[in-house]
């Protein structure tokens, strides 16, 4: 019998469960997360003005690079002080 | 375990049935087995020599292996339990000295060399280190059903990139990492996206599925541990829509010495070295760090590079420093550069014949790459041939002044090329407005010579749209053994 090793890193990946979907967004802090690519802003703009509208308050974040992973601190940061988010991907 | 026993005083021989010489000396065995002091290990029948009482049995080789024997006959002196003196092969007057016996082996001819010891036949060497050495493989194993095809079972657990790999058995990984000093286990980097510890034995793995020779690791081992490097930006080069991934450039001794191609076709097909370092790479990011294509990979249109791309800088006849040195290491030195690029686009200019002429050629063509109108995005890797290098060659050209006159001309006045402009809405935003434009940031520019003796072509490799300190910076380390 041919018996092979294994190439991948064998790792079984966390399972995580969604959080559940927020019937309403009165009282919650949204969090505006813009990439860096280019008018990402003005698609989240136009957003915390909707926001607004509906009586939400927003709070805007911004990652260094689009090219790199958000840093742990503002990862940590948005957790910390937002029950929901939105991240604009844009060109 | 020993092979000699503790605070032993006297010879150990080891032999084999099937060697001539072996069998001419069993008289002198047989006497010196007499005295009481010589322990006789026999790789292949216990029975041999005949007439010796309690020949030790190592047709496993344990003892063989442990004794490190080459070559049989070979007797050792052992002192207190440790090895003091060896011979191999018979050699009348240095048995009899070594033994204090002058009647020792008489009638027998002086001198009769020995055979290789089993211990030491192909493939041997390695499975005997696993088994009695120190050496221990990690890897989940997996065992493939007498129906299977160990080929199709690769393909369905979606270990390869498309293409067949060689099953990583056992003694294929044990042979492998032969090629290396590195411990096994020892761990080479962090490998995106799913930022997974990749230790040897995990890209020796996927190396000999890429077809890899051992003698080759060393190299696959380097540009691993360069595309864990921050600034290499690895994650983010999967995860664009762009066309970019790892370009293994190769410079130094190491080149030559594992037969890799940085002549004709070079960016192309046929060399074994060049074609499955750079596949090596590309099957450890995919298992190792789980990259995989409409996964993390979200590449819009790839690039039949993403196989893997690997080659080495021409250097033996180049008058412009490689690429290694003008990044700071010694001439000479093996290395490995990363370089996140595209395709290769051609610079084709059959007709300059002075330098001017071809600095400004090349310049314009480069003018054109991602589009004309954008300037400072992607980085870009220029490989020289050997019929335009000639051409700066002859004009006494070094590569500081190519690098300065081509620079020059890479300069556009942005206004002309602002978005809108020309009819076409692509272009530089308007605040570039007001200074000249440069088509490559600050060191975005890599230059090598490659490629075959005719040709006045050379070649463009796109860089990333993220390039820089915002994305990915080329990386480069040295190779060890």
């Amino acid at each position: 019998m041919v018996t092979l090793l294994d190439p991948t890193n064998e790792a079984l990946p966390a399972q995580r469960q969604m959080l559940p979907r927020p019937q309403s967004l009165a009282g919650k802090q949204v969090g505006l997360l813009d990439i860096s690519k280019p008018r990402g802003d003005v698609f989240l703009d136009q957003l915390e003005v909707k926001l607004g509208s509906l009586g939400v308050t927003a709070l805007r974040y911004r990652k260094p690079t689009f090219a790199r992973v958000a840093p742990a601190d503002l990862r940590q940061r948005i957790i910390s002080e937002c029950d929901l988010v939105i991240e604009a991907l844009a060109d | 375990m020993s092979a000699i026993p503790a605070n032993f005083n006297g010879f150990i021989a080891i032999v084999k049935r099937d060697c001539k010489t072996c069998q001419l000396i069993a008289p002198v065995l047989r006497q010196l087995a007499a005295t009481g002091d010589c322990l006789v290990y026999s790789q292949d029948d216990p029975a041999f020599p005949p007439g010796i009482p309690s020949i030790r049995d190592d047709r496993e080789l344990e003892a063989s292996y442990r004794l490190d024997i080459e070559i049989v006959p070979t007797i050792i002196r052992a002192v207190d339990g440790v090895e003091s003196q060896r011979l191999v092969g018979w050699q009348r007057e240095e048995w009899r000295a070594l033994t204090h016996q002058p009647g020792l082996g008489a009638g027998l001819a002086a001198f009769s060399p020995g055979c290789g010891s089993k211990s030491v036949e192909p493939g041997l060497p390695e499975k005997l280190a696993y088994k009695f050495g120190d050496t221990r493989l990690g890897a989940r194993r997996i065992e493939v059903a007498p129906l299977q095809d160990e080929h199709e079972l690769a393909f369905e657990r979606g270990w390869s990139d498309g293409l067949p790999i060689v099953p990583p058995t056992e003694d294929r990984v044990l042979r492998m990492l032969a090629g290396t000093t590195r411990a096994p286990d020892e761990i080479v980097g962090v490998i995106p996206p799913d930022f997974a510890p990749c230790s040897v034995e995990k890209v020796a793995i996927n190396a000999v599925m890429a077809g890899c020779k051992p003698a080759y690791l060393p190299v696959a081992l380097a540009a691993v541990e360069a595309s864990c490097r921050d600034e290499f930006c690895m994650h983010g080069l999967l995860a664009t829509t762009y066309f970019a991934a790892p370009i293994i450039i190769v410079n130094g001794t190491i080149a030559c010495e594992i037969g890799m191609n940085s002549a004709h076709n070079v960016l192309g097909q046929g060399n074994r070295a060049n074609a499955t370092i750079g596949r090596a790479l590309q099957l450890v990011i995919r298992n190792v760090g789980g990259g995989r294509p409409g996964g993390v990979d979200r590449s819009t249109l790839g690039q039949p590079g993403k196989i893997g791309f690997c080659f080495a800088e021409r250097e033996h006849d180049s008058h412009w420093e490689p690429l290694s040195v003008e990044r700071g290491f010694a001439p000479g030195q093996s290395t490995v550069t990363l370089f996140a690029g595209g395709g290769v686009h051609v610079l084709g200019d059959q007709k300059s014949r002075q330098p001017e002429s071809l600095a400004r050629s090349l310049a314009a063509m480069l003018r054109g790459l991602h589009h004309p109108k954008l300037y400072g995005g992607p980085d870009a890797l220029l490989v020289i041939s050997p019929e335009h290098m000639r051409v700066f060659r002859e004009a006494r050209w070094s590569k500081a002044r190519f690098r300065k006159a081509l620079a020059q001309e890479l300069l556009v006045d942005a206004a002309r090329i602002l978005a809108g402009k020309n009819g076409i809405a692509e272009g530089m935003p308007e605040r570039a407005a007001g200074a000249p434009a440069a088509k490559f940031r600050e060191g975005g520019l890599q230059i090598v010579h490659a490629g075959g003796g005719a040709g006045m072509w050379s070649a463009a490799i796109l860089g990333w749209a993220a390039s820089g300190a915002k994305g990915s910076v080329p990386v480069t380390v040295p190779v060890t053994a």
